[in-house]
């Protein structure tokens, strides 16, 4: 290291921090470097992911974490194909998501003036997912209690909740300050990023996402089966942290 | 106050391919050379292994790799009477961040322009007269022939050890490979990729019609390889985790793998990673730079001073440091005038989708760059006589890792949710693929890059403003390439087939592809050009911009790469064996 002028601070994994597993400080806390004479490599310096642990709702209120699993079991349904939303742990997927730095936009470019623009300049909204979530989800309460005779949506039938998720995604239900439409998509594409990303963010549990598909997930070497045409893929799934079946049990 | 440092002899801004080729070769030469990258520093196989480099959330849905708007992003709008708002997330196009840029996430796939691309205008006009090209397309020759880059397409294939089959060897055509591309003076350095089961039926089909298949040019490398500067690759092992994503397996060419090896190990080469420049300064008669302004995450400034200033970034950041700079006329598409964010251009691509009748296509199965692809209606390939358009690309089977966040084909008419959703997701999934096109995209007086009035970055500089939509000739020719694709599909018998010609408005929320070009763009003439024919500033001879795809006049029916690395190797020798003897303008 040839730094003339300055000191370097080799604080390397808070300037490779991942916005997708790190809680960081932000790219302003982390110093610049100077690297010469040779590729840098130091032990531990990479950021692999940091696997979701089950416990407690961290960012859903206990009524919110109730209506977005009963979402969740709708969007994706149990069926004789597998374990529905719920089950996969769509909503724990989500709760880690929106607590994390997803849920605050960060990384994104979120100065002013916000101004509402053309469907191609795409989402222009001050708020960050978190607060759309927690709006989205207060104005669906207040639309089921108003309509299903002050009920909570978990207690809905599945048709009426369909109904009422059919209403929303389609503009028909108004949704007070908030707009249903938009509301919907992020919900709809968030759940289903759930159920299909890799179950070391808490969905996909069991890899059912996967399964229903027949993903084969992070295996990597796919050399010999290039050139079997027509064959289906023989080996099961496998995430980031392996599979059950490999953990040695005591 | 930026606090100063020693002078060095060359500052490159940017470490991407230009940026890693260029102090390669001037540190060689004995030059004190510094590169300055405003991201991280990114090995390959400790930041993205095998084992948790598969992340399709972390990498290709929150872009864990990609520049974080916050940090530098733009503003867009399609015509020049809207107002143009700030990308807040990145998603019609991606640009990288950090040591490597976008050749660390690119997917490989590595062209060499036809050499009718380099004198469009004059080759046009030749054959259809000056009336086939619309009045207000402002194509133009390049200032360099296909015949002198092609030695350096040769040495950066060569470096990045692509793979594929020579299909004009000398002007000799050779079986099994492209027979539009221009004379190549060797093979491949690697063989070409095994194909999956959905490239090799799209093979089977485009040569039933007639058309010659040839596998996609690759810069995943089909075997090992050890390159001219002395560093190996490893076999590509088909994961389907390219673009977007790093590979820790040496397979995927980037100047991490073959070239910072070698520059790495140069004592006077060295990188200041974590530090954006601002801007290049210029002395008092303003006709010559005297080094950068760079600022690092601290918020410190410095003064970097150096002989001569390499601006080698992503082609939208090349032209917004000119900008901001004061280095060069900013373009004015009301008069005309000006040349600095002028010719922009962008890439028109659409696609073809079947489902096909009890086929296992196992599309995980993939490589950035594999696939097979006929060039019969690329460029000037065909005959534009009897059509209203001109321009083309390529057609192939363009299917690089299904993953399932974003790729679940369902049949037209499924619900985006519940049951029926789930069932048709499954039976889907794996006899259903893409087949995708490539086409040019022709510049235009009114689609431009500027300053934004209203937008700030962090440091309170304006946003670049992109101007940009797509015009008729392009949406033409996407419709005939997407046509061709789909008559080819056709004989496969699939159960469901949907052509997706390319439409506008042109969407900055839906990908479609990272080539961006223009704004700097090389030309013999100052009027009409930002830099010479060797990249060189008409205004500041000592500022390069050496191969980045700004300085394309417009962008051809192929993707950038392979021209951007031969521009970087052009720019090079002109350096070293021109402007070092007798610095001053070349041209």
């Amino acid at each position: 290291m040839t730094d003339r002028l300055r000191e370097v601070q080799l604080s390397r994994r808070s300037l490779l921090a991942s916005t997708a597993a790190l809680l960081v400080a932000g790219a302003t806390s982390a110093r610049a470097r100077t690297l010469s004479g040779a590729m840098p490599w130091e032990k531990g310096t990479a950021s692999p992911p940091v696997p979701v642990r089950p416990g407690p709702w961290q960012f859903f209120t206990a009524d919110e974490a109730a209506a977005v699993e009963a979402i969740v079991d709708r969007l994706i349904p149990a069926d004789d194909l597998g374990p529905g939303g719920k089950d996969a742990g769509c909503a724990v997927y989500l709760d880690r998501q929106l607590a994390g730095p997803y849920g605050r936009s960060e990384g994104l470019y979120m100065r002013p003036p916000f101004m509402n623009g053309t469907p191609g300049q795409g989402y222009q909204g001050a708020d960050a997912p978190a607060t759309r979530y927690r709006k989205g989800l207060a104005a669906i309460a207040d639309y089921v209690k108003a309509n299903f005779g002050g009920k909570v949506f978990r207690d809905l039938s599945p048709a009426e909740q369909d109904k009422v998720l059919t209403d929303i995604e389609k503009g028909t239900a108004k949704l007070k300050d908030v707009n249903g439409v938009s509301f919907f998509s992020l919900l709809l594409q968030t759940t289903q990023e759930g159920f299909f990303a890799d179950p070391i963010y808490g969905g996909n549990r069991d890899m059912a996402g996967w399964k229903l598909v027949g993903f084969p997930g992070a295996r990597y070497d796919f050399r010999d089966w290039v050139e079997r045409y027509n064959e289906k893929y023989p080996l099961p799934p496998v995430s980031i942290m392996g599979r059950a079946d490999w953990t040695v049990k005591d | 106050m930026a606090r100063k440092l020693p002078r060095k002899d060359v500052v490159v801004v940017g470490l991407g391919w230009t940026g890693s080729i260029l102090s390669y070769e001037l540190a060689k030469q004995g030059l004190d050379v510094v590169a300055i990258e405003r991201g991280p520093w990114r090995d390959t196989a400790s930041d993205f292994p095998p084992g948790y480099g598969q992340d399709e959330l972390r990498y290709g849905v929150r872009l864990d790799m990609f520049l974080r708007p916050e940090q530098e992003t733009l503003t867009v709008r399609n015509k020049m009477s809207e107002t143009a708002l700030p990308v807040r997330k990145f998603a019609g196009f991606l640009p990288g961040n950090g040591v490597g840029g976008a050749g660390l996430h690119w997917n490989g796939q590595t062209w060499r322009f036809l050499p009718s691309d380099f004198n469009l205008r004059t080759h046009i006009t030749e054959r259809y007269g000056a009336s086939k090209i619309p009045e207000d397309m402002t194509i133009q020759d390049w200032p360099v022939t296909y015949d002198e880059l092609e030695p350096y397409y040769d040495r950066f294939e060569k470096l990045a050890g692509i793979s594929g089959k020579a299909g004009n060897l000398n002007g000799k055509i050779q079986p099994g490979g492209n027979p539009f591309e221009g004379w190549r003076s060797s093979e491949y350095p690697t063989p070409p990729l095994k194909q999956n089961y959905g490239s090799a039926l799209f093979a089977e089909a485009a040569k039933k019609m007639g058309y010659a298949p040839f596998p996609r040019p690759s810069g995943n490398i089909s075997e090992g390889y050890t390159n001219p500067l002395g560093v190996t690759m490893g076999q590509c092992t088909y994961c389907g985790f390219c673009e977007r994503f790093g590979c820790g397996n040496y397979s995927k060419s980037s100047p991490q793998v073959c070239v910072l090896p070698a520059l790495m190990r140069l004592p006077n080469f060295a990188v200041q990673t974590e530090s954006e420049v601002t801007r290049i300064n210029l002395d008092n008669t303003g006709k010559k730079a005297t080094g950068v302004t760079y600022v690092d995450t601290s918020g410190e400034e410095w003064e970097q001073p150096a002989d001569l200033v390499l601006v080698c970034a992503f082609s939208l950041f090349n032209v917004r440091l000119l900008l901001l700079s004061g280095i060069g006329a900013p373009y004015d598409p009301q008069s005309g005038k000006g040349v600095v964010g002028r010719n922009y251009a962008y890439q028109t691509t659409s696609g073809v989708s079947v489902i096909l009748k009890d086929k296992v296509l196992n599309n995980f199965i993939a490589t950035g760059s594999g696939g097979m692809m006929i060039d019969e209606f690329n460029g000037d390939n065909f005959d534009h006589k009897d059509l209203d358009f001109i321009g083309g690309g390529y057609i192939g089977s363009g299917q690089t890792g299904a993953r399932p966040i974003t790729t679940r084909p369902v049949p037209k008419g499924t619900p985006r949710w519940g049951s029926q959703w789930k069932k048709a997701t499954a039976e889907t999934y794996n006899r259903a693929y893409n087949i995708g096109t490539h086409g040019s995209s022709y510049s235009y007086r009114d689609c431009y890059l500027d300053l934004d009035p209203t937008y700030k970055d962090r440091l309170g500089r304006p946003l670049m403003r992109m101007t940009f939509d797509f015009h008729d000739n392009e949406i033409k020719m996407s419709q005939f390439l997407t046509d061709k694709t789909a008559e080819i599909m056709k004989t496969l018998d699939p159960v469901e087939l949907t052509a997706s010609p390319r439409k506008g408005p042109w969407n900055s929320t839906i990908y479609q592809t990272t080539h961006n070009t223009g704004g700097t763009v090389m030309g013999n003439d100052p009027k009409d050009s930002v830099v010479n024919r060797y990249c060189q500033s008409w205004d500041v001879s000592n500022v390069f911009v050496p191969g980045g795809a700004s300085v394309f006049p417009q962008n051809a029916g192929y993707n950038p790469t392979g021209t951007v690395g031969a521009l970087a190797y052009w720019t090079a020798d002109a350096i070293k064996n021109r402007y070092l003897k007798n610095p001053g303008p070349l041209v």
